[in-house]
């Protein structure tokens, strides 16, 4: 991926931002309007596809590393699981623990928020690594090494 | 009703999508095909009433085509060919004729469509509220009374991209 034109460039520079603005409204939101984790990071993770394929891969990549990728992915999931494990604190297993707040509200319906932003997380880094995935260890570009695995 | 011919043209605009999408020789085609298949259900989901649904849906098929449509342009032949075996498609027809048989029986004694709500959703939409204290329902549903099912969901997705990794990895892989 060697990256576009300018106008490509340009546009994708001004869009980023709001495409990964909406991302996180959709995240936080997912417990009053139509959405939640798993869209929001889907949408999150578009803004960065947007950004690698406009720019190439090498910036999106320096920006968020392979490695750092795959710990938040790691830390999205552990973190779900744990919200899922403290509600042995006050009962069992996934236990809305904390409390439920005044509804319509932000800050409301107690853990429903915390496994939002996790899944969110998870979620958009871990489809950010899959396009990483397979634009990084492209294996065969030029005739460098034949392709075993295709026909 | 107006409505139900908006959602039948659509339906039908899927079937034409996804036969297009099998049949045609161009994989370029086929994917574009295959992405209107998927925006048209994202939007029947928009009609049945399910936002929620109609969000995942598009935005996933946004990607998907990013997906594809890297996998298959930076191919230099994108067209298939193929051999059309009369066995192979007779077999089918019967098979399709046998399901459409059996299927328009069952759909006979099926209730309409979103009539008797069942028990257990009036359950949720009746308490769910005070419960969990989320005004969208179906992050309540998703997050709280079957938040053990989205945990699976979420070890599936880190699984399958964990063997995405593992198979499409450089570095590691034993030289032949």
């Amino acid at each position: 991926m060697k990256g576009m034109t300018l106008i490509v460039r340009t546009i994708s520079r001004i869009v980023a931002g709001p495409i990964m603005l909406f991302g996180i409204y959709i995240v936080l939101y997912g417990h009053l309007t139509p959405g939640g984790g798993f869209a929001g990071g889907v949408i999150l993770a578009l803004g960065v596809m947007l950004l690698m394929l406009a720019f190439g891969k090498e910036p999106a990549l320096k920006k968020l590393p392979e490695r750092r990728a795959s710990l938040l992915d790691s830390l999205g999931a552990l973190g779900f699981w744990a919200i899922a494990l403290l509600g042995f604190t006050a009962g069992y297993y996934f236990l809305n623990f904390l409390g439920k707040g005044s509804p319509f509200h932000l800050v409301s319906a107690g853990t429903i928020p915390l496994s939002n932003i996790s899944i969110g997380l998870k979620v958009g880094v871990s489809l950010f690594a899959v396009l990483a995935a397979l634009s990084v260890y492209r294996r065969y570009t030029s005739g460098e090494e034949p392709p075993e695995e295709e026909d | 009703m107006e409505f139900s011919h908006v959602f039948y043209a659509l339906l039908s605009l899927m079937v034409v999508g996804s036969i297009i999408a099998v049949e045609t020789k161009d994989l370029l085609s086929s994917v574009v095909s295959v992405a209107l298949v998927g925006f048209s259900m994202g939007v029947s989901f928009l009609l049945l009433g399910a936002p929620d649904i109609a969000i995942v849906q598009v935005v996933m098929e946004v990607l998907c085509l990013i997906i594809l449509l890297r996998a298959t342009v930076r191919r230099d032949d994108t067209t298939i060919y193929k051999y059309i075996e009369t066995f192979a498609v007779a077999t089918a027809l019967i098979f399709l004729a046998v399901f459409l048989i059996l299927s328009y029986r069952a759909f006979k004694d099926l209730p309409p469509f979103g009539h008797p709500l069942m028990t257990v959703s009036g359950e949720y939409l009746r308490n769910g509220l005070a419960k969990t204290g989320a005004a969208n329902m179906v992050t309540a549903v998703l997050l709280d009374f079957r938040a053990y099912d989205t945990l699976g969901e979420a070890t599936v997705l880190f699984v399958s991209i964990l063997g995405a990794i593992a198979v499409l990895r450089r570095r590691g892989r034993k030289a032949r």
